[in-house]
C-alpha cells in the first residue's frame, strides 16, 4: 500500500537530510504506529506519503515513494487526495469551511462525486464518528476531541485507503482520545484502511497498533517490528512496558489487560509496602538514603535563582539523555549509583501546611456571555505543593489559571495570588508572585533569539543582567543563543518559556499542558526540573490530561467538570478509583495504589536491600 | 421570539387540526404572503381555541409558521442577501431619520428573531458600532472642515486655520451651523443604515454559504476570499490572546507600544495558520483541474473578457444621461456573454455540490418583501420626496410618512415567514 525505497529527504537550508535512506512497506489494512523522540523525523515520513513533503513543504526528496502504486513525485497532493487522508496536528489549520456537515463534504465535492453519493457518505460517516447532533454546528464552538473527531471524518468520506495522522490524540483529554481511537479502530477492522500514525503518547494508542516502526534518531536506520518486539528496545515506551521490563515479564505487557494478568506475582511481591501510607507521614516512599540529599529534590533551600541553576547544572550535565525510566532501571539493574539514587516517589517533601497559601480561591465564579465556565470555586495552594488539575477539554482548566494571573476577571467570589489579587496588580508586580507558561509557549516569546529574549525577560523581571541566561543555559544545555525561538523543538520551547519565567523567581509557577508535544525524554526533563523546584519551595499548579505526569508529580489532584470541583484529594486516592484518570500503574496494580514504575522500582530495591 | 405561541390553548383534537390544515392549504400558502396569516400565529397565545372561522385561521397560521430551521430547509444565502439590499436600496432613498430608524429597527427584530448563535450571527452589534462611528465621524468632519450648506444658527465657532492662497476653498475650523451639522447627521444616518443592512445580512447568511452559490468557475476565487475574510478574525483573536500573555512577562497590556510589540508575532502566526491551511486544502483536492480542449478555453477567457467590457461600456451608457439608448442592450449582451463564459470555464472545474441551498416559497417571500420595500421607497421618491427628505435650510422637524413607514415595515416578513433557527443547546430561556 506505502512503500518507501532508499528515501532521503533534505530539507532547503538543512546541513543533515532530516530521513535517511528509509526503506519502508506498510501492507493493506494495517495500523502501523510510527514512534520516535522529536526530531527524529516522524512529521517528514508523514508528509512524504500524502505528497506534501516535498511539494508542499520545499526540499528534496531522493529515492522513491509510492502510495496504491502511484509515485508521490509525479502525483501533487491533490491528485493523492482521493486515496490519502492527512490529518495534521493541529485541527484547527485543517478546517476549510465552517460548519461540520459542509467540512465532511468539502473533499467529497473537490473530487466532482454525485451528489447523492455525497449524501450517502456524509450521514454514514456522521453516524461512524458520533457526530450526528453535531451536524450543524459551527466548528469554531466545538470542544478538542469534537474537532479532532471531524478532521478524520473530513477525510474519511472520501474512501481514502490511506489514512496519515499526526499525533491525534496529543491534545484531548483521556476520554476523547478514547473516542477517537476506538473510531480508527473501527475504521481498521471494519473497512480494511491504512491507517499510519505517529503519536507521543504510546500509552494510549501502543496496544492497537499491529507494528510499530521506530525513528531512533536523525539519519539512523527506522527498526520495524510487531510492538511487542519493538517496545523491548525503544527508547521511548509507556508505563506497562516500563514496569514489564522491571519485572521480568514475556512476552512484554502493551497494555493494561496483558499486564494484569501477569502482574498478580508482583502484587504479592509489593503487598507490604505502600507508597501512599508513606508519602501521608511525610517521608519518601523509599528507605531514606544518604544519596538522596544529593538528589533533584534536596533540601528546601530559601535562595532559589542562582541555586537553582547549580543544582540544575549538577545534575542535567551528568547523564546522558535518555528516558527517565529508562535511566531508573539501568539504575535499579546496577544497583543504586550515580547521582540520582532513586527517583523519588512524588512527595518529595511534604508542604508546608503552616505557611501562608501560595494562593487561595474563595467561591470563585467567571462567566463568559451566558456560560459559566467556573462556578463556586474553592481551592488552596499551599507553599511547595504540587497540584494537578484535571478534567475534560472544556472544563475550566485554564481559566482557573488565567484567574490567578489576572488574565480573566472572576464575575464574584475572591483571589489571591501570593497574597495580591491579580487583577488589581501591576503586571510587573504579580510576575514575582505568579508565573504562567500557556499552553503554547510561543506566545510568551517575542524577540528574535533567545539571548534577546533572556535580555528582555531580566530586565522585565527586574534581575541581574544574565539570571534567565543562566537558567536557559542550566535547562538547555545545548541550546545556541542566536537561535530563533521558533526553530526550537516543542519541549525546547517550553524550557524556555519556563527560564523566562522562572527569571523572576515566583513562588507559584503555573502551567498549561505543559506535556503537550512532548516525547517521553523531553517529559523526563520537565518532570525532573519541576521536581526540584517543588524541593525547593515553590509552588506548582499543572492543568494537564496527562495522568500519567500528574501521577509523577504531584501531591494532589483536582478534577473540574463544568466548572465545578468534583474531586480534590492526595493524587493515590483520587486517581486510584478513576477509570479515566488512573495511570497505568495504578490500573495495573490496583487494588494497591502504586502510580508510577520508579515508586515500584524504588520500593522493590528497597525490599532487597532489607533482605 | 416567537417560541410557542400555542401553549396556552386547550390542545385541540388531532384530527380534526389536521383536517382543517389540511382544508386551508390549497389557497393559504400562495395567496396574501405572510403578514395576514403570520399575524395571527404571533398573537396565537390569546386566540380563543376550536371555535369556528377564528379557530380555523388559527390552525391554517399554525400551518404557515415557520419550522425550526434545519440544513435541508435552511433559507438560501441569496434571499437574505437580496433582502438585505432591498433595505439598503430604500435607505440610500431617503435622509429622514425617522425612517431610517424604523429600517434599522427592521433589520435589528429580523436579526433577533432569525439568527443563530454561529459565531458569525454576532456580526450585527459590530456593524451597529460601525455605524455610529461613520455617525461620529461625518459630523466630526463636518464641523473641522466646513461644509457647503448654508445656515443662520451658528451653534460655535472654531479657531480658523489661515489657508495659502493655493488651498482657496478649503477651510479648516470656523463657524459651524446648526443647519451643516443636522445635514450630516443625515447624511451619516444614511450610510450608517446601508451598512447595519450589510451587517444584518452578514449576520443571517454567512458569506461562505452564499460562496456555495458562485458558478463553478468562480469558486476557487471565492474560496480564497472567503479564507482572506477569515484572516481578518483570526489575526484579532491573536492580538488579543497575545496582549493578555504580555502580562505574564510582566509588561503593561495596554498602548500603542504594546501593539507594535506584538505585530510581528501575529503576523507570523497568521502566516503560518495560512500555509498549513493551503496545506491541508491541497491534499483534499483543492484545485485539481479536469483536462479541456485549448479551443474551449480561449473561448471562454474570449466570452468572459468581452462579456465583462460590455457590461462596463453599458453601464456607463446607463448611467450617463445621454447615452441610455445603447446602454441597455450592450449591457444585456455583455452580461449574457459573461455569463456563457463563466459556464463554459465551469467545464474545467470538477466539483460537485453537496446539498446547495435550495430557492423555495419562503426564499421568495423573504427576498421579495425586500424587493419591496425598496420599491416601494422608490416609488415613495417620487410621489412625495419632500416627506423622504426633510427640510434642512431650514431646519424642520421630520415627520414620518404614514405610507413609506407602512412600506418599510413589510421588510419584518421574515421575522414570521424564515425557518426558525433550532435553540442553542445549554441553558437558554426555556419559554417565553
Amino acid at each position: 500500500m506505502i512503500r518507501f525505497d532508499d528515501v532521503t529527504v533534505t530539507y532547503a537550508d538543512a546541513a543533515a537530510p532530516t530521513l535517511e535512506r528509509v526503506d519502508l512497506t506498510v501492507p493493506e489494512g494495517e495500523l502501523v504506529l510510527l514512534v520516535g523522540p522529536s526530531g527524529s523525523g516522524k512529521s517528514t515520513l508523514l508528509g512524504a506519503v500524502s505528497g506534501l513533503v516535498p511539494h508542499f513543504t520545499g526540499g528534496t526528496l531522493r529515492g522513491r515513494v509510492t502510495v496504491c502504486g502511484r509515485d508521490t513525485r509525479t502525483h501533487r497532493p491533490r491528485e493523492l487526495s482521493d486515496v490519502v487522508g492527512t490529518v495534521g496536528q493541529d485541527p484547527r489549520a485543517h478546517f476549510v469551511t465552517d460548519t461540520v456537515e459542509d467540512e465532511l463534504a468539502y473533499g467529497m465535492e473537490s473530487l466532482g462525486l454525485p451528489a447523492d453519493v455525497m449524501r450517502r457518505r456524509v450521514e454514514e460517516t456522521l453516524d461512524l464518528l458520533g457526530l450526528a447532533e453535531l451536524r450543524d454546528r459551527p466548528i469554531a464552538t466545538l470542544s478538542g476531541g469534537q474537532q479532532q473527531r471531524v478532521a478524520i471524518g473530513s477525510v474519511l468520506t472520501t474512501h481514502p485507503r490511506v489514512l496519515v495522522l499526526d499525533e491525534p490524540t496529543s491534545a484531548l483529554d483521556p476520554a476523547a482520545a478514547e473516542e477517537v481511537l476506538s473510531v480508527l479502530q473501527r475504521l481498521v477492522h471494519d473497512l480494511g484502511t491504512t491507517v499510519l500514525m505517529a503519536e507521543h503518547r504510546l500509552e494510549r494508542v501502543v496496544q492497537y497498533a499491529d507494528r510499530v516502526v521506530l525513528l531512533p534518531g536523525v539519519g539512523e536506520a527506522p527498526v520495524t517490528g510487531s510492538p511487542t518486539e519493538v517496545m523491548s528496545v525503544s527508547p521511548v515506551h509507556p508505563p506497562v512496558v516500563a514496569l514489564g521490563r522491571l519485572a521480568g515479564w514475556s512476552p512484554l505487557p502493551l497494555s493494561v489487560r496483558d499486564a494484569r494478568r501477569l502482574a498478580p506475582a508482583l502484587r504479592d511481591r509489593l503487598a507490604g509496602l505502600s507508597p501512599a501510607a508513606a508519602e501521608r507521614t511525610g517521608g519518601p516512599a523509599l528507605p531514606p538514603e544518604p544519596a538522596e540529599g544529593a538528589g533533584p529534590a534536596g533540601p528546601p533551600q530559601p535562595a532559589e535563582g542562582a541555586a537553582a541553576a547549580e543544582g540544575r547544572t549538577g545534575r542535567s550535565g551528568s547523564p546522558p539523555r535518555r528516558g527517565p525510566l529508562r535511566r531508573v532501571l539501568d539504575r535499579l539493574r546496577t544497583g543504586s549509583g550515580g547521582p540520582r539514587a532513586h527517583a523519588p516517589a512524588p512527595a518529595p517533601r511534604t508542604p508546608d501546611a503552616g505557611g501562608p497559601p501560595a494562593a487561595r480561591l474563595r467561591g470563585l465564579t467567571v462567566r463568559r456571555g451566558r456560560v459559566e465556565a467556573l462556578r463556586g470555586i474553592d481551592l488552596t495552594v499551599s507553599a511547595g505543593e504540587t497540584v494537578a488539575l484535571m478534567g475534560r477539554n472544556g472544563a475550566g482548566k485554564s481559566t482557573l489559571l488565567g484567574s490567578l494571573v489576572g488574565m480573566v476577571e472572576p464575575t464574584s467570589g475572591t483571589v489571591a495570588a501570593g497574597g495580591l489579587t491579580p487583577r488589581r496588580t501591576p503586571p510587573r508586580e504579580l510576575i514575582r508572585q505568579v508565573g504562567l507558561v500557556p499552553q503554547d509557549p510561543r506566545d510568551l516569546l517575542y524577540a528574535e533569539t533567545v539571548s534577546a529574549e533572556c535580555a528582555a525577560a531580566d530586565a522585565d523581571a527586574g534581575a541581574d543582567a544574565g539570571t534567565c541566561l543562566g537558567l536557559v543555559g542550566t535547562l538547555l544545555p545545548d541550546v545556541d543563543g542566536a537561535t530563533h525561538p521558533r526553530d526550537l523543538s516543542e519541549g525546547q520551547r517550553l524550557a524556555l518559556a519556563l527560564a523566562v519565567v522562572l527569571t523572576a523567581r515566583p513562588p507559584l509557577i503555573l502551567l498549561d499542558e505543559p506535556t503537550r508535544g512532548l516525547d517521553y525524554a523531553a517529559k523526563g526533563r520537565l518532570v525532573d526540573l519541576l521536581r526540584g523546584l517543588a524541593g525547593r519551595g515553590h509552588s506548582i499548579v499543572l492543568a494537564t490530561h496527562d495522568v500519567e505526569l500528574a501521577a509523577e508529580l504531584a501531591h494532589r489532584v483536582v478534577i473540574l467538570a463544568d466548572g465545578e470541583v468534583v474531586a480534590d484529594g492526595p493524587t493515590a486516592e483520587v486517581v486510584v478509583s478513576s477509570p479515566s484518570f488512573a495511570p497505568q500503574i495504578a490500573k495495573v496494580l490496583a487494588p494497591q495504589r502504586w502510580l508510577t514504575v520508579s515508586e515500584v522500582a524504588a520500593a522493590l530495591a528497597g525490599r532487597e536491600e532489607h533482605r | 421570539m416567537t417560541g410557542e405561541p400555542f401553549r396556552g390553548r386547550p390542545a385541540p383534537r388531532p384530527e380534526a387540526a389536521a383536517g382543517a390544515a389540511d382544508a386551508q392549504a390549497p389557497g393559504a400558502p400562495s395567496g396574501t404572503p405572510g403578514a395576514p396569516g403570520a399575524a395571527p400565529a404571533r398573537g396565537g397565545a390569546d386566540a380563543p381555541a376550536g371555535r369556528g372561522a377564528a379557530g380555523r385561521l388559527g390552525r391554517a397560521a399554525e400551518r404557515l409558521r415557520a419550522p425550526v430551521g434545519s440544513r435541508g430547509n435552511a433559507l438560501h444565502a441569496g434571499a437574505w442577501w437580496l433582502w438585505a439590499v432591498g433595505l439598503a436600496v430604500a435607505a440610500s432613498r431617503t435622509t429622514n431619520p425617522l425612517l431610517l430608524g424604523l429600517l434599522v429597527g427592521v433589520a435589528g427584530y429580523v436579526v433577533a428573531a432569525r439568527r443563530t448563535d454561529a459565531p458569525w450571527a454576532r456580526s450585527y452589534g459590530a456593524f451597529v458600532k460601525l455605524g455610529l462611528f461613520v455617525i461620529a465621524l461625518r459630523v466630526a468632519f463636518s464641523a473641522l472642515l466646513g461644509s457647503p450648506i448654508p445656515g443662520t444658527h451658528t451653534l460655535f465657532t472654531l479657531p480658523e486655520v489661515p489657508m495659502p492662497g493655493w488651498a482657496e476653498g478649503i477651510r479648516v475650523g470656523g463657524r459651524v451651523t446648526g443647519e451643516q451639522v443636522l445635514f450630516a447627521f443625515y447624511d451619516g444616518a444614511k450610510l450608517a443604515t446601508l451598512l447595519i443592512c450589510v451587517g444584518a445580512a452578514n449576520a443571517l447568511a454567512s458569506p461562505a454559504r452564499l460562496l456555495k452559490s458562485l458558478p463553478g468557475a468562480l469558486y476557487e476565487a471565492g474560496v480564497a476570499v472567503v479564507v482572506a475574510m477569515t484572516f481578518a478574525p483570526n489575526m484579532v483573536a491573536d492580538v488579543f490572546r497575545l496582549r493578555t500573555a504580555r502580562r505574564l512577562r510582566g509588561r503593561p497590556t495596554g498602548g500603542v507600544r504594546a501593539v507594535a510589540q506584538i505585530g510581528l508575532p501575529v503576523l507570523e502566526g497568521a502566516l503560518e495558520r495560512s500555509v498549513a491551511l493551503a496545506a491541508s486544502m491541497d491534499a483534499r483536492g483543492y484545485g485539481r483541474t479536469a483536462q479541456v480542449p485549448a479551443g474551449v478555453r480561449r473561448t471562454t477567457n474570449a466570452l468572459t473578457l468581452g462579456g465583462l467590457l460590455g457590461v462596463c461600456a453599458g453601464s456607463y451608457g446607463l448611467l450617463a444621461a445621454e447615452g441610455a439608448r445603447y446602454g441597455l442592450p450592450l449591457t444585456a449582451a455583455g452580461l449574457a456573454a459573461a455569463a456563457a463564459g463563466l459556464r463554459l470555464g465551469g467545464r474545467r472545474s470538477v466539483r460537485s455540490r453537496y446539498r446547495p441551498d435550495r430557492w423555495g416559497a419562503r426564499a421568495w417571500l423573504v427576498a421579495g418583501s425586500g424587493a419591496a420595500v425598496a420599491a416601494l421607497m422608490i416609488h415613495a421618491g417620487t410621489v412625495a420626496p419632500e416627506a423622504l427628505h426633510p427640510g434642512v435650510v431650514p431646519p424642520t422637524v421630520p415627520e414620518l410618512p404614514l405610507w413609506p413607514a407602512l412600506s418599510v415595515l413589510v421588510g419584518l416578513l421574515p421575522a414570521w415567514v424564515a425557518p426558525l433557527p433550532p435553540a442553542p443547546p445549554g441553558p437558554q430561556e426555556s419559554s417565553p
